[in-house]
């Protein structure tokens, strides 16, 4: 008994002597710590992947930042409890990523007022708990200008994970572009009910090809099946997500549109560690071309160099603010004006879009 | 429309049919394998991780024969030679697989593979629609639709098949008269385990080429029903993997279509699809049922 209690109490001081050790080697390193939660893998050339290259932009441009990661954490307490041990760890701003962890993140937040929260395109903040946000459909417009001079049948194929407002905006960008150089584009559409179903998403593509879509485009997470079937099939593709799926269809690549993480995190992290995060919480930052937060990947050698600069001139455009993608005359595919010639269109037009624009067949699901 | 709807159910139903043409095997020699999914699983993931270090798609599907044949050999080890419950040992054989390759695979979710390319069959592929149809797919697609009848030859019309057929009937009978019950057994679900294998093959290196962590998306749920569907029979099991296959593909190509229903009504249309056949199969299986097969699933009683 006794010897049970003395081997007890040594390993008890050895812990005790490691926790110490450790704690202090923090102290002393005394480095900024920022943590980042993805939903996925971080490296399918998708959503998280683009995430997690604005992390390393972090680690590259700023030296004293350490930078913890955690991946494939399901938008359930799950998320608290890794939020929770990185800030045991130390870190001092979080970048909650995905959409479902709004909730846990203002769950956080509360418990701990010392902590900056910086969450994706969320709905909600407090008072250290913002949101950011970049409206990709900029560049899918822009690359519905260069499909629509590049297709042969003047169709396009979309494979979609869920009808939500974000996946519209970007379906009638990318139509409505198509449209505004080719009338005779039409859009098909196809939901695969799942985020990441590789098997599903390929049979999507095959699908929409043998209905004679000649143009690939999405809006899922592991977006690589879609654009190797294009290139399995020698259809073309427009990129969703990330820049870097050229090289999965480099024959028949058009453009893509693509986020651009990471001169936003950097300006984050660098305000935060410099005491201003009031900049930042408490509030929605949201942003287009204009402010870099989305980009209009390089063209394929598909597109004629004519139409590469006629697409270019109209993103300077629309970064100098002449031209606001979605500005009237709108109208939806059954023929309904939702917006006036002229009219620009507001923040709930854009958040809470619910139809197609001419030119998609179907209707919306509800 | 016919057209494309039968062709995108031969591509949707190719790694089904191997899977299910596997579990025939596993079955008819009394075994019940639920680790079929797990199988597909280690198929994918190490024919992925293969192509992706030796640039060849052959070595690729060779290593996912062996990946799904090993992971079945634990299986057969549980319950031939330990008698644990098959389908305890099955369900955790699959959670096992799903653990080990999303983090084997992990490295390798971004690599770039030199897929299984399409191979036309040079003349035949011309042919008007049936061209298109059946000629103008990958080599596994091809393989998967030869086997089919060879495994109808090997079961029914030789040594090897009536051995294994014995085995799963009548267990003690065929110890009796001297066959090495275990030995066919091991053989049985190590051979379903290989063409599982060779489903995920399909999966990674010739249709998404690109692996993913649960990339089966429970196809291999799908085979162990489809046998029953096919009456234990590896022909209809071709039929039975081409309506499940064409199905999903119906459904998709319904919403490209325009139709307004609801992509998640749609969605599941396969799987209805299959009760509604288990269901109207239900007294024709009761008599193929191997007998063996009834004492696993009497044993839940």
């Amino acid at each position: 008994m006794r010897r049970t209690v003395l081997a007890l109490a040594l390993i008890g001081g050895v812990f005790g002597l490691l926790l110490a050790g450790d704690t202090a080697a923090r102290a002393q390193a005394k480095k900024f710590i920022v943590g980042f939660v993805y939903v996925g893998p971080k490296d399918d050339y998708g959503y998280n992947y683009e995430h997690d290259r604005g992390r390393k932009a972090v680690e590259a441009k700023l030296g004293s930042v350490e930078v913890l990661t955690a991946e494939n954490i399901p938008e359930t307490a799950e998320v608290e409890r890794v939020m929770e041990q990185m800030i045991q760890k130390g870190a001092k701003l979080l970048f909650p990523t995905s959409y479902g962890y709004l909730d846990p993140a203002i769950n956080v937040g509360k418990r701990h007022p010392d902590v900056v929260l910086m969450h994706a395109g969320g709905f909600k903040h407090s008072a250290n708990v913002g949101t950011y946000w970049g409206y990709i459909y900029n560049p899918m417009y822009l690359a519905g200008l260069a499909a629509g001079k590049v297709t042969k049948t003047n169709t396009i194929g979309f494979v979609a994970a869920h009808p939500i407002p974000q996946t519209l905006q970007n379906i009638n960008a990318l139509t409505y572009g198509a449209r505004s150089v080719n009338p005779k584009i039409q859009t098909r559409v196809i939901y695969t009910g799942e985020w990441c179903n590789p098997g599903k998403a390929a049979e999507a593509a095959n699908a929409l090809i043998d209905l004679g879509a000649d143009v690939l485009s999405q809006h899922q997470d592991c977006p690589r099946p879609v654009v190797e079937t294009a290139a399995k099939r020698n259809v073309f593709s427009v990129g969703y997500h990330s820049a870097d799926l050229q090289k999965f269809n480099p024959k028949g690549w058009i453009t893509g549109a693509a986020w651009n993480w990471g001169p936003l995190y950097v300006r984050i992290v660098q305000d935060v560690m410099e005491g201003k995060a009031d900049r930042w919480v408490n509030t929605h930052a949201r942003g287009g071309l204009e402010s870099g937060y989305v980009e209009l990947a390089p063209f394929g050698t598909a597109v004629p160099r004519a139409v590469q600069q006629a697409v270019l001139a109209r993103r300077k455009e629309i970064v100098d603010g002449k031209y606001v993608v979605f500005q009237g005359p709108m109208k939806d595919n059954k023929g309904t004006v939702l917006l006036k010639e002229g009219a620009k269109p507001s923040f709930d037009f854009i958040e809470k879009m619910s139809w197609y624009t001419e030119g998609v067949v179907g209707d919306v699901p509800r | 429309m016919l057209a494309s709807v039968l062709e995108g159910g031969i591509r949707a139903g190719t790694p089904i049919l191997y899977a299910t043409l596997g579990e025939v095997i596993a079955e008819r020699a009394g075994i019940v394998n639920l680790g079929v999914e797990g199988a597909i699983l280690v198929g994918a993931c190490a024919g992925f991780i293969t192509t992706a270090q030796t640039q060849s798609p052959l070595l690729g599907i060779a290593a996912a024969a062996l990946a799904g044949g090993a992971a079945s050999l634990v299986h057969a080890f549980m319950v031939v030679t330990v008698r644990a419950n098959q389908i305890a040992s099955g369900l955790a054989l699959m959670f096992l697989c799903l653990g080990v390759t999303s983090f084997v695979g992990r490295p390798y979710v971004a690599v770039k593979i030199n897929a299984v390319a399409p191979l036309a069959v040079p003349g035949l592929s011309d042919l008007p629609v049936v061209g298109r149809l059946l000629f103008s797919h990958d080599v596994l697609v091809y393989g998967a639709y030869l086997l089919a009848p060879l495994i109808w030859l090997i079961l029914f019309y030789t040594k090897w098949g009536l051995a294994l057929r014995a085995v799963g009937e009548r267990q003690a009978v065929a110890f009796a008269s001297g066959l090495p019950t275990a030995v066919v057994q091991y053989a049985a679900v190590v051979c379903g385990g290989v063409l599982a294998g060779v489903a995920g093959a399909h999966l990674s290196l010739a249709y998404a080429r690109s692996w993913v962590e649960g990339m089966s998306n429970g196809r291999g749920f799908i085979a162990v029903a489809l046998v029953i569907f096919a009456t234990w029979h590896p022909l209809r099991a071709v039929l039975g993997a081409v309506i499940f296959g064409a199905v999903f593909a119906l459904q998709l190509q319904i919403q490209a279509r325009g139709v307004a229903l609801s992509p998640y009504f749609l969605d599941m249309t396969p799987y209805l699809l299959t009760l509604v056949g288990l269901l109207l199969l239900a007294r024709a299986q009761r008599h193929t049922m191997p007998e063996g097969l009834k004492e696993v699933f009497e044993g839940l009683k």
